[in-house]
């Protein structure tokens, strides 16, 4: 069963039509990226499945739970409390911004969720924590503060943080997008590491080689369609579709 | 001298319970009144807004009036003196405090309510654990300047005849014929504002240890 499922997903912002009929699905273990220009719908996308926005019509569904469908009254019916609540902890979202709690130290960033939603204690919620650092090669960072940390070092807490709470997937905003390019490879390389542990992502990105390197599968939107989605090999060498192509010619020089 | 310190400090003491009392009700209150302002019904935003506006609008001394004489001619019997000022006090500070809440709370970063929400946080624990502890490190400033306000408006409570400092002090001054005990009630009231803002520095202080 897929992880992901999306169909005939439509999203307005006003009169902007931003999504309009999108239909995918992700499987366990696929790491799929999401590229396109500016504008083009991939951030609504993901945070339509992260539930941080409404969608106007469709069908999204995690796993075997329904975050939300179109009835025949073509209106939109969201889950209940408690399933939003297990969906939540199903799909994990990395920021482009980090949203790190500034008040909380890297330690209570990657407990707080642990011990307030998952019910851990906090010793277990800490060790989980430590472990999860010592991944990111932060361990001597636990008792920071976020302001104390270089951007890349706050982007790896916070996927650390997203981690914590064991998500069958985890999305990731333009996660390199707000940080100076000496430190975007530091991201780069957990999300590759991720991946060959089979950690299911999906990836909206602005870095094509590194879409091309780490995705099994891309999906190129633009304008808020799904224009082409294909390996990386069949959308960066041998796509045919012209939007594609002229894209991606952008970043070829 | 002796006898005019000890019946100031008797004054002083009354100040001080009306500042602490009007401190301790209109804090939160300020806060409920904060969350009605930003209420997303327009019912209930308007009415807050309405009462914020007369709060504001209207001198202190007017409104401590009105909560002593009010209910005498509304239902013809009237709290007693010192209550009238705790009431009057703290619906009026409630309005100043819940401005600067507000602000404080429309500060905070959208991305931080989103990453609440993703992480599955309740909202009840998102705005305890996350917004207010934020909130009040940024409002330290603003709320220490109400907070010195407040000392020096207790001195308005003897228009409805409660004793406290200033009043204790005009009262020896008239049976002294000297204007020295009014000044000593104003070393009175700086020596308790000086207090006020070094507990203020301090708590500034303890919360600076983030960004």
């Amino acid at each position: 069963m897929p992880i992901i499922t999306l169909e005939n997903v439509n999203k307005s912002f006003s009169s902007l039509k931003v999504l309009k009929d999108i239909s995918f699905s992700l499987e366990k273990g696929e790491v799929l990226s999401i590229i396109g220009p500016s504008g083009s719908g991939k951030s609504t996308l993901l945070r339509c499945i992260t539930n941080l926005e409404k969608i106007d019509s469709g069908t999204i569904k995690i796993g075997d739970d329904t975050l939300a469908t179109t009835n025949e009254k073509e209106e939109v019916v969201y889950a209940n409390k408690q399933t939003l609540a297990r969906i939540r902890l199903r799909v994990g979202l990395v920021f482009q911004n980090f949203n790190l709690f500034p008040h909380f130290s890297v330690l209570r960033n990657i407990t707080e969720a642990q011990m307030h939603v998952l019910k851990a204690s906090k010793e277990e919620a800490a060790e989980i924590a430590y472990q999860l650092l010592k991944k990111m090669d932060l361990s001597s960072k636990a008792h920071s503060y976020p302001y104390q940390l270089s951007g890349g070092q706050q982007q790896r807490v916070s996927i650390a943080r997203a981690l914590a709470l064991k998500p069958d997937v985890l999305c990731f905003d333009e996660p390199t997008s707000a940080l100076d390019p000496e430190l975007t490879g530091e991201i780069l390389t957990v999300i590759k590491e991720l991946a060959q542990e089979n950690m299911t992502m999906m990836v909206v990105t602005h870095e094509m080689a590194f879409a091309r390197d780490i995705s099994k599968s891309v999906i190129f939107m633009d304008d808020g369609v799904i224009i082409e989605k294909g390996t990386p090999e069949s959308i960066f060498n041998n796509s045919t579709n012209k939007r594609t192509a002229k894209f991606l010619s952008r970043f070829s020089n | 001298m002796g006898k005019l310190v000890a019946l100031m400090l008797s004054g002083t003491v009354v100040s001080l319970r009306i500042f602490f009392l009007t401190l301790l009700f209109s804090l939160p209150l300020g806060l409920l009144v904060a969350k009605g302002r930003m209420s997303k019904y327009k019912i209930v935003s308007s009415l807050v807004n309405g009462y914020i506006m007369i709060m504001r609008g209207t001198p202190l001394i007017l409104q401590l009036i009105f909560v002593y004489f009010a209910p005498y001619y509304i239902f013809g019997s009237s709290t007693d003196r010192f209550t009238a000022v705790i009431i009057a006090y703290s619906i009026n500070y409630a309005a100043y405090y819940a401005e600067i809440y507000r602000g404080g709370i429309q500060s905070i970063d959208q991305g931080q309510l989103e990453a609440a929400s993703v992480l599955g946080f309740s909202k009840v624990h998102t705005f305890t654990h996350v917004v207010m502890p934020q909130v009040i490190k940024r409002i330290m400033p603003a709320m220490g300047n109400e907070v010195i306000t407040l000392v020096k408006d207790t001195a308005l409570a003897q228009t409805i005849g409660v004793a406290e400092l200033f009043r204790v002090a005009q009262n020896a001054s008239a049976r002294q014929f000297s204007t020295m005990p009014i000044f000593i009630a104003g070393i009175f009231y700086f020596v308790m504002n000086a207090i006020v803002s070094k507990s203020f520095d301090l708590i500034e202080r303890k919360l600076d240890y983030y960004r």
